[in-house]
């Protein structure tokens, strides 16, 4: 290696440094401020589509998909319990995944949408374990039996609890991120476990009606149903998750001017508070 | 990296010898626990002898959360910890040698009286034989995996409940597999198809547990 030349970059303030305004423009939705006001922008955009699509998926669902011929009327709540185990797992995966990335990168919005997601996946997870109930009693004669996917479909329910109840139980944000991230990583296993528990154990839960590789083996207006709850319940998700993500971000940032300065949170600061805060900035 | 793998485990049984109650409360947690379950469900024999290894593995699985506090937190308390986090060698190693020493003491004494304890069940030979088995490999597992937990809750204000709480799904496949093979040797099916899951699980936890506990030290540490 040549000892005269180095490298010097005059467009940037330190030597070795970035140059400044380099990066895409898209990276400045990493910082939590630049988010906060995408997010708001973006939850009518999901949240009137779930509504829409959800509705017209359980009109199919309930009224015009035709009845089976195994199971009667009871059938009809594949289209709230199929939906929710997918988003079931689907969350998870997401939330492992930006709560790795939060972790790996330092950036801190990932990891609140980490904990944004928590609740919202623990929910569809326990939807999915009730209307799984709902369904098992008049189809097998039982509201519960110990299979593998019911079990790792519980399972995955206490994960989330226990991602949520480790987060909750650490005061110092950043540690709890990380220590989030090392538990929800460690729990990716059990995804996997879930989807393919049919087809490794002999369960009492039926195996996959609909794959990549075959027909699916129901009605089309079953399956359209199906998948129009999926898309309405998959759009909630996000939207309610963006919503809880600015929530947590107003509350991690509180400290800082651009919260303060904010039309909402200076509706909620006494009126004279309010003025003094106004006159300051 | 072999001789600190053996003074850590040196250190934690000499300190585990020294403040023997702590280890010994585990072991009467293990033996109480198994008694409380024939006292409470009653006297029949066809009934005990069916729960007997979902029994003995639950109260081994609860004894092994009891003894997790005292892997890291002592050491945490006297700033030993932080000096093992900034030792050059590594990290992995030396957790792989605190988890061992940790299984020796309180897993291990259990894996021995288990099979005192079946005999309060009328368990056959046979499956005793399956539930020592199936306790020497799922023990270490207990071990391993605890280990996590512990290492991420240090210093918390939950305390033990928040470890159970994190710790106890990550468990529950160890619990079927390990209860299921005694189940299975009981009932005829051969019990080998469950004691090679159960071992390839203490294999993937003796790989990626430690790694996996370090990064969780250096977390709480921090």
């Amino acid at each position: 290696m040549s000892t005269g030349q180095v490298y010097i970059d005059e467009r940037a303030p330190v030597a070795g440094a970035a140059r400044a305004g380099q990066g895409h423009v898209l990276w400045q939705y990493a910082s939590p401020q630049r988010f906060y006001a995408l997010a708001g922008r973006l939850v009518p955009w999901f949240m009137a589509p779930a509504l829409l699509l959800t509705l017209l998926g359980l009109y199919v669902g309930f009224f015009v998909a035709p009845t089976d011929h195994q199971q009667g009327e009871a059938y009809r709540i594949i289209f709230v319990h199929v939906p929710a185990a997918w988003l079931s797992m689907v969350i998870y995966l997401a939330m492992a995944f930006w709560a790795g990335l939060g972790w790996v990168l330092n950036t801190r919005l990932s990891s609140m949408m980490a904990r944004a997601l928590a609740p919202t996946g623990a929910l569809f997870t326990f939807l999915a374990l009730w209307t799984g109930a709902l369904w098992g009693k008049p189809t097998w004669g039982t509201w519960w039996v110990w299979d593998a996917r019911l079990t790792s479909e519980l399972i995955l329910l206490f994960l989330y609890i226990g991602f949520m109840a480790l987060q909750a139980g650490i005061d110092d944000p950043r540690r709890g991120d990380k220590a989030g991230a090392l538990l929800a990583l460690v729990g990716v296993i059990n995804v996997p476990i879930i989807y393919f528990s049919v087809q490794w154990w002999s369960t009492l839960h039926q195996g996959a009606s609909i794959s990549f590789k075959a027909a699916p083996t129901m009605a089309s207006t079953m399956l359209i149903g199906m998948l129009l709850c999926s898309l309405g319940l998959w759009a909630y998700a996000i939207g309610i998750a963006l919503m809880r993500l600015r929530c947590i971000v107003l509350e991690r940032e509180r400290g800082t001017d651009w919260v303060q300065r904010l039309p909402e949170v200076q509706r909620l600061l006494p009126a004279e508070v309010a003025s003094a805060k106004k006159e300051s900035t | 990296m072999w001789t600190a793998f053996l003074t850590v485990i040196r250190r934690e049984v000499l300190l585990a010898y020294r403040r023997r109650a702590d280890v010994l409360t585990t072991f009467f947690f293990f033996l109480m626990v198994s008694t409380l379950f024939p006292l409470g469900v009653g006297p029949e024999r066809e009934l005990l002898r069916t729960m007997a290894p979902g029994v003995l593995w639950v109260a081994a699985l609860l004894a092994a959360m009891l003894s997790l506090g005292r892997l890291f937190a002592l050491d945490h308390a006297d700033g030993t910890l932080e000096q093992l986090l900034l030792t050059p060698e590594p990290l992995t190693v030396i957790v792989a040698g605190k988890v061992f020493a940790h299984w020796l003491v309180s897993g291990l004494p259990l894996v021995l009286l288990a099979p005192v304890l079946a005999f309060q069940f009328d368990l056959s030979l046979d499956a005793i034989q399956v539930l020592a088995l199936s306790l020497l490999l799922g023990t270490p597992v207990l071990s391993l995996i605890g280990a996590i937990g512990a290492a991420l809750t240090l210093g918390l204000r939950g305390g033990g409940v928040l470890v159970a709480l994190l710790v106890l799904p990550l468990y529950i496949p160890v619990l079927i597999f390990g209860a299921g093979a005694v189940g299975a040797q009981s009932s005829g099916l051969g019990s080998s198809a469950h004691l090679q899951l159960l071992a390839g699980v203490l294999l993937a936890a003796i790989v990626l547990a430690p790694w996996a506990t370090g990064a969780a030290l250096r977390v709480s540490l921090d």
